[in-house]
């Protein structure tokens, strides 16, 4: 199981919505997608990042294929599948939801 | 298909490693690339491995990754000590073979369902009650016009089916020269239809087919017999051949899986009822009644209303019975009918051998178990050896359920390979044992298919062997305290005591088989040494046939001419052999008294039949060829103590039905065995084979006694010569009369030969037990046995001290062992001839045997131990 994250449950959900804008990241670049696009506030760990790109792969939410860098060096680069389009949708809005709700208890509180 | 990827990932864990690193290699790449330091990428990135591993774990299965781990170690442990893996699985394959092989025989003779639609509403119709003979009896017998008032009876509620006993026939399709011999069964034409059967070629019987006695002459050939001699020739149907004095047309091929109703025999040829002769007589038994219920129709309400039908035939039929003694009339109405299941079709084969395949079975069974013993004691004695290595995998942390899956994977390894080695033996042993009761007379086909059923037997008994071998090592093993073993002093005495009890099962099973071999043996010795009354040296019987019928003097001048014929001794004609099964029987009334209580067998034989055979003749004379049926009579001692107190009955008359012609008493003969060598010596009288009103013979055969040492030798030339002698003649079979002498044992044969096969096995496999057992033993004792011998043990008190332990377990084994073969000899009583259970030698037997064999298997380990050497025993300590 992957240990607990400081994105709280969130990264399969920030995962399938960066591989939704732009098919085809190795996992270096998602990674720094997550930190840029997050302006630097939230970070995926490493321990963490490939667990979860495994496990969603297994899932078939993703898919990967290898490619050659130049220099004999290889990457690995994955994009969504059509299950990981419908997951992402239904990830999507469960967070809506989810925040919403706390944005709610917030506001009352 | 993820969970299949995980599946497969399992078997490419190495690659998946590679690629999870070199993924996670790219990753420092990539970020070294962009300009970060790359310890502190590395730093960042954390564990490689604890990272690998979490990967590797989610893409694949774990529980089966570390079941492919097990197989793979549990691989190289059975080649790690190759000799003890090799015996182990030689012995269960072994055991697993015959377990198998049983199953295959059992399955296709009482079991497997024919390839009929809904075969569980398909039942038997069976009659139980005391017969005309006074005896006790379940007979599925049935006449014709009685079946056909059932079947009008219960038409709403179930179709009733007749089918004949297959019988062979001799049949040709050209001339008379090519007269072949082919099964035949008479079956009602609406059979097919009613089994949900559709042809392979052509059409089927309809019940149009067998409406009027006697017409239409069609044929269905079986599909088995159109592909032997036809070659799948899709042009049969049309053609025609001659059986008998009808010509049958072949209308069609039956399928392919439907080989008739009877297991142990394939039915080459379907007749229409109609075309026997039987079907207007209601005193000739010869079908077999089959009932298949409608939906919704009871087994009770059918039975009741087939029950009312069959008791008003006979009441009808019993007012023919004059002078019947009332008891006799009183049992005669008190049958009642049964209807049993009768999926599996109905057989005289499965009568014949249902007990015995059952016994042999569990024979089997039980060697299974004894090798069972035997794999449990090898295991646990390695798991002995294996003890630190279980404890280091516990203090390094793996789970008990770990180890005992680990222990328990490399026992499936084992039963796996033990399974494959039985399958193959099972392949070959099950048609082995149908060739050993085939006889030429009567040959045994079964069908033995090796489908889904066996297989799963097959794969169920290797789980169940794994069970039962691997669970008890495996949990010992896991049980392992690792601060005790790692120290080197594990208590070594738990270990034998489970050892120990194992032995003694072993032994007590061994002792079973090896009783139950001994009276299946003694069984065969005495039937088969029983003096038959005469001699069978050199007789050859010719069964022959005449077309068209021809008169007796005919068959006496054809005798007379092969009499002359070099290299043969004398010549008689007899209705059929002796033993050869056949008989003819019924009621003897003397002095127009009411008929006696016992049944007579009767044998039509031609003058100097008694000669040949060398049946001495005690007092009158033979018969002469002016002797005819009814008129004269020989009869056997057995006879004249029957119906005349012992007295000489020559000269005396008696009556085969009241009021007929008498037969008078010519002749006294000595005791000769008639139908077979268990019953008793019936009383028997021999009469001519001349018929007082019709001269003519359909079929007779030919006692020919060769001088030559080897009967058979003579067979074509006098096959040819009975042809020469009258054209009209044809020698249909030939058989030596040792032959038919044999077949008449064939089942108590088979039984004493695989019982003593299987007791033979089963004393190996609980000899090897008890060396391994006593082997390690000494091995664990070395210490304790030195110093005892520095201390001046003698050989000896050693020897004593090895053995006591192990042999008061086979002492305990036996005892056991004789309690279970005298409780269970009751279920074997009805196989068993001469023999008694409680006979002294019976049970001396097997135990000297188990004795001897343990003695036997103690000697090696007695002499390890003595030779043990206290100086360099201490030394290495």
């Amino acid at each position: 199981m992957p240990k607990p994250d400081s994105l709280q449950g969130s990264l399969d959900l920030l995962v399938l919505k960066i591989l939704s804008r732009r098919p085809r990241l190795h996992g270096y670049a998602i990674m720094t997608a997550i930190q840029d696009m997050s302006g630097e506030v939230l970070r995926a760990e490493e321990g963490s990042l490939y667990p979860a790109l495994h496990r969603m792969e297994e899932a078939g939410w993703i898919r990967a294929e290898w490619i050659t860098k130049g220099a004999g060096r290889r990457a690995r680069l994955y994009e969504l599948t059509a299950a990981g389009r419908k997951q992402l949708a239904a990830e999507e809005s469960r967070w809506h939801a989810v925040t919403s709700a706390v944005n709610r208890v917030l506001r009352m509180a | 298909m993820s969970l299949w990827s995980r599946m497969a990932n399992v078997f490419r864990g190495d690659r998946l490693s590679r690629e999870i690193d070199e993924e996670l290699q790219s990753h420092i790449q990539e970020a070294i690339e962009q300009g970060r330091d790359p310890a502190e990428a590395r730093r960042a990135f954390g564990s490689a491995l604890r990272q690998r591993d979490e990967s590797h774990d989610i893409r694949v299965i774990p529980w089966l990754d570390s079941l492919r781990a097990d197989a793979v170690f549990g691989w190289r442990q059975l080649m790690k000590s190759k000799v003890t893996s090799a015996a182990a699985i030689l012995s269960l394959g072994l055991a697993i073979g015959a377990c198998t092989s049983a199953f295959r025989l059992i399955d296709a003779l009482l079991l497997r369902p024919m390839p009929v639609a809904e075969p569980d509403r398909l039942y038997a119709m069976f009659c139980r009650g005391m017969g005309p003979g006074g005896d006790f009896r379940i007979s599925d017998s049935n006449e014709y016009p009685q079946f056909r008032q059932m079947r009008s009876a219960v038409k709403a509620q179930a179709e009733m089916i007749a089918v004949s006993w297959v019988e062979r026939a001799d049949l040709t399709f050209g001339s008379d020269q090519g007269m072949e011999k082919a099964y035949r069964q008479y079956v009602s034409g609406w059979m097919f239809d009613s089994f949900g059967l559709k042809p392979a070629l052509g059409r089927l019987f309809t019940e149009n087919d067998d409406s009027t006695p006697g017409a239409p002459a069609y044929a269905v050939l079986s599909y088995d017999y159109w592909t032997r001699h036809f070659g799948r020739d899709p042009k049969v149907t049309g053609r025609t051949f001659r059986m008998g004095n009808d010509v049958f047309q072949i209308v069609g091929v039956a399928p392919e899986s439907f080989t008739g109703t009877e297991p142990g025999v394939i039915t080459d040829i379907f007749i229409p009822t109609m075309m026997h002769a039987g079907v207007t007589h209601d005193d000739w038994s010869w079908i077999r009644t089959f009932v298949r219920l409608k939906p919704g129709a009871t087994r009770e309400t059918v039975r009741d209303r087939l029950q009312a039908v069959f008791n008003a035939v006979q009441h009808e039929r019993a007012k023919g019975f004059l002078g019947w003694p009332k008891r006799r009339l009183d049992n005669f109405l008190k049958q009642t009918l049964l209807l049993e299941p009768a999926a599996a079709g109905l057989s005289g084969m499965q009568t014949e051998y249902r007990r015995s395949l059952t016994i042999l079975g569990v024979l089997v069974a039980l060697v299974l178990v004894i090798a069972c013993a035997n794999v449990a004691n090898l295991l646990t004695a390695q798991a002995a050896a294996r003890a630190k290595e279980m404890a280091l995998r516990v203090a390094i942390g793996a789970g008990r359920w770990r180890l005992v899956q680990l222990v328990l994977v490399e026992s499936a390894l084992l039963a796996l390979l033990a399974t494959l080695l039985g399958g193959l033996f099972a392949w070959w042993s099950a048609p082995f044992v149908v060739a050993r009761i085939s006889s030429p007379d009567s040959p045994a086909r079964l069908v033995l298919p090796a489908d889904w059923r066996v297989l799963g037997f097959a794969l169920a008994l290797a789980l169940a062997v794994t069970v039962l071998f691997g669970l008890l090592p495996a949990l010992r093993a896991s049980d392992v305290k690792p601060v005790a073993a790692l120290k080197g002093g594990d208590d070594p005495h738990s270990r034998r005591r489970l050892m120990h009890a194992l032995i003694a099962a072993q032994v007590a099973f061994c002792f079973l088989v090896l009783f139950v071999a001994g009276l299946f043996v003694a069984t065969f010795d005495r039937l088969s040494n029983q003096p038959t009354g005469f001699s069978a040296d050199r007789l050859l019987t010719l069964e022959t046939v005449a077309q068209p019928a021809q008169a007796t003097v005919y068959w006496y001048q054809a005798a007379g001419y092969l009499r002359t014929l070099p290299g043969v001794e004398s010549v008689a004609l007899a209705g059929w052999p002796l033993l050869s099964g056949n008989g003819s029987n019924g009621f003897v009334s003397v002095n127009g008294a009411p008929p006696h209580e016992l049944l007579a067998y009767f044998l039509p034989v031609s003058p100097g039949w008694l000669d040949t055979m060398k049946i001495p003749l005690i007092d009158g004379r033979d018969f002469l060829p002016s002797d005819t049926y009814p008129g004269a009579a020989i009869v056997n001692e057995a006879f004249a103590k029957e119906y005349f107190q012992g007295g000489d009955p020559v000269g005396k008359f008696f009556e085969r039905t009241q009021g007929s012609r008498p037969f008078e008493i010519v002749g006294l003969v000595r005791d000769a065995r008639y139908r077979n060598m268990r019953e008793p010596i019936t009383p028997t009288a021999y009469v001519p084979i001349r018929l007082a009103g019709s001269e003519h013979l359909q079929g007779s055969t030919f006692l020919v006694r060769t001088s030559r040492a080897n009967p058979l030798a003579a067979a074509p030339m006098l096959r040819h010569e009975v042809h020469r002698a009258r054209a009209e003649f044809r020698v249909s079979n030939i058989r030596t009369q040792l032959e038919i002498n044999e077949s008449s044992t064939v089942r108590e044969r088979l039984l004493a030969m695989l019982a003593l096969f299987f007791a033979m096995v089963a004393l190996l496999l609980a000899g090897i037990g008890l060396y391994g057992v006593l082997d390690y033993s000494v091995l664990q004792r070395r210490r304790e046995i030195g110093i005892r011998m520095a201390l001046g043990a003698s050989a000896g008190d050693v020897a004593r001290r090895v053995t006591v332990d192990v042999f008061s377990m086979v002492l305990v084994g036996a005892v056991a062992g004789l309690a279970l073969g005298v409780t269970s000899v009751r279920y074997i009583e009805s196989l068993l001839y001469g023999v008694k259970a409680a006979d002294v030698a019976m049970l001396l037997l097997p135990s000297m045997t188990i004795l001897t064999a343990a003695l036997l298997a103690a000697v090696p380990a007695v002499i390890r131990a003595v030779k043990i050497d206290p100086v360099t025993m201490l030394r290495a300590e």
